[in-house]
């Protein structure tokens, strides 16, 4: 019984970390740029494939694909942001008409990277095996790179959480997501930050997608999901609130291995039922602030 | 939006004049047949369907702003509804088994719109981007560990009767979403699009309002769903929940203009006609395209085909023609 519940527990906390990276940069790019960003997923998907790649033709550790995949996966965000959504930002008249239009053109999005993705690497299950050795913790038995994605995630949240409450960049873009025009008044350069902003929350869903491909397969089709799951993280933890979220992945990933373990085919079923309830009970968040 | 312009609608205008075109498109529709290659029909049901979809569509999401990617969900509720009660009641005659299908959609709608509509758009968004997903997985937990099989057969029908019945759905749903929107649901829907609490405070049920639109225009997405299918003989949840009738609805709408009626037909015949002719063939580059052209559409013209023909008004016209009859060039 004990192996069983530790089992489900570390299959839970490390799927939660990574469902927590990847809602983390989804809830920046909500929180600061207003862009509800579907295809989040998409850009995880890229990163799963740059890890592969990486390893697959060069031989390069997951471990020293993060360090590569980061910078490119912001270069990514940055173009994105200033071919796509900087456009419709100066052409919306009201931030509502910006926030539909961009979800729209984000749903274009989707469509263009999974089927690049497809045309350019065919549409099945990539795999490659990194680190699988067998790790004994009181009975139960892992691969070595789940406790290693679980360490990872855990620190590159925390350096993220630091990041945004210590350093000049991360007050600003605080600043910013708790009141765009005041923050411009105290002389932030407000679009330069949205187009970073934006650019981090790509790093966050990469790195997040390279973690994810030690553990298991990519595909190009593999996005969708994970957006889902990245929003129901974040509206569980309230929309903009990246604490709320981090605690929020980790709640949702233990649901999910729970649910996993005694039937596999409702996971997202069960996912979207507590989506549901929070919705119903109390939509901004459990830890929401009112009115949010 | 220059409603406070426009004229009280006389009885003629109001009634004859929609119900009269209605007619006259019905009877296009039922004699095109005599004349063409069965592709064709095969290719105009399915464009009719486009049509429909994305009427339905627009109707609610184009004046409420209220932006709904669950289109995919609404389609296979339909098909499911229509398939069990098939099952259940075989001596159904078929035109009532498609309005139970429809009505198996708007009851869905309604409940989704109960728990969602009230609160703000971006959640009806976020919400209804999952619901065709949802629905995939269960109905496919659902039939492999309770009903022990994968899909289900449909029993084949006509593809002449289909085409009937769908131009037929198709006429009835421009209907309605012509009336809808000069009734004072459409003006209640624009208002609140517009500004939502304001609409409150004149009085608007903006909740009531939002939920009812919805839910009627459902029933249509779930009828067209219910419809074709009968031309597939084998469903199951993955091709049901297709989420790529999303994009299609989506993109033919945005790309046609949401503003005017005409607008989501237009987009429904020409890339229901350019998606079928010339990219079937290639459908990852096809979808790669779509993709491509619907970011296009929301950056360069985000009123649509038809925005662009409304931006040259009429009335300016006249003016300039009747300004040069006079004589008189005031430019």
């Amino acid at each position: 019984m004990l192996v069983r519940v530790l089992d489900v527990l570390i299959a839970g906390l490390v799927m939660g970390g990574i469902y927590a990276l990847a809602a983390m940069g989804l809830n920046l790019q909500y929180g600061v740029v207003r862009v509800l960003n579907m295809a989040h997923g998409d850009f995880i998907m890229l990163g799963g494939f740059g890890a592969f790649w990486l390893f697959t033709l060069l031989r390069i550790s997951p471990l020293l694909s993060l360090i590569i995949c980061a910078p490119l996966m912001f270069a990514l965000g940055l173009l994105v942001h200033r071919l796509v959504y900087h456009p419709i930002r100066l052409k919306s008249p009201s931030i509502s008409a910006f926030e539909g239009y961009s979800i729209l053109a984000s749903y274009g999005l989707i469509f263009i990277l999974q089927n690049l993705v497809i045309v350019s690497w065919g549409g099945r299950l990539k795999a490659y095996s990194y680190l699988a050795s067998p790790v004994n913790i009181f009975g139960a038995i892992f691969a070595a790179n789940r406790l290693v994605a679980l360490l990872l995630t855990a620190g590159i949240s925390v350096g993220f959480y630091v990041f945004l409450s210590r350093t000049r960049t991360g007050k600003a873009i605080r600043a910013i997501a708790q009141d765009t025009e005041v923050a411009h008044l105290m002389s932030i350069n407000v679009d330069r930050l949205y187009a970073i902003t934006f650019g981090l929350g790509a790093v966050l869903a990469g790195l997040a997608g390279v973690l994810l491909s030690t553990m298991f397969p990519v595909s190009a089709t593999m996005g969708f999901s994970y957006t889902l799951i990245a929003v129901v993280v974040i509206v569980l933890g309230g929309l903009g609130n990246i604490l709320g979220g981090l605690i929020g992945g980790l709640v949702l990933g233990v649901v999910g291995a729970v649910v996993t373990d005694l039937q596999p085919g409702l996971v997202m079923v069960a996912f979207y039922v507590m989506f549901l309830g929070i919705l119903l009970i109390k939509p901004t968040g459990i830890f929401g602030k009112k009115g949010g | 939006m220059d409603l406070a312009q426009r004229r009280p609608p006389r009885l003629l205008l109001k009634w004859l004049i929609p119900l009269a075109a209605a007619l006259l498109s019905a009877g296009v529709f039922f004699s095109v047949p005599l004349f063409t290659a069965p592709y064709v029909i095969i290719l105009m049901t399915s464009i009719l369907m486009y049509i429909i979809l994305s009427v339905s569509w627009t109707v609610f999401c184009a004046p409420s702003q209220y932006f709904s990617l669950g289109i995919a969900a609404f389609f296979g509720v339909g098909i499911y509804t229509y398939t069990l009660l098939k099952d259940a009641l075989p001596w159904a005659p078929f035109p009532l088994l498609l309005v139970a299908a429809g009505i198996g959609s708007s009851i869905l709608a309604f409940f989704v719109g109960l728990t969602t509509l009230r609160i703000k758009g971006m959640y009806f968004a976020i919400f209804t981007f999952g619901l065709s997903e949802l629905l995939r997985h269960f109905v496919m937990w659902w039939e492999v560990n309770m009903t022990g099989t994968v899909g289900r057969w449909i029993a084949i029908v006509e593809d002449i009767v289909v085409y009937r019945y769908m131009a037929a759905l198709a006429v009835i749903t421009v209907l309605a979403a012509y009336l809808l929107r000069r009734s004072r649901y459409g003006l209640a829907l624009r208002t609140i699009g517009d500004a939502e609490s304001a609409s409150e405070h004149v009085g608007v049920n903006a909740s009531a309002v939002k939920i009812a639109v919805f839910a009627a225009s459902c029933f249509f997405t779930g009828a067209a769903g219910a419809l074709i299918a009968t031309r597939w003989t084998y469903i199951d949840a993955d091709f049901a929940f297709d989420p790529i009738r999303n994009m299609f609805t989506i993109m033919m709408s945005l790309f046609g203009g949401m503003d005017i009626l005409v607008g989501p037909i237009l987009g429904a015949v020409a890339i229901g006609t350019i998606s079928d002719v010339v990219l079937a063939r290639l459908p990852q580059v096809s979808r790669l395209l779509l993709g491509l052209l619907l970011v296009a559409v929301v950056l360069f013209i985000p009123q649509g085909l038809a925005g662009l023909f409304t931006n040259l008004k009429w009335s300016h016209v006249k003016d300039r023609v009747l300004a040069k009859l006079r004589g008189r060039h005031d430019g």
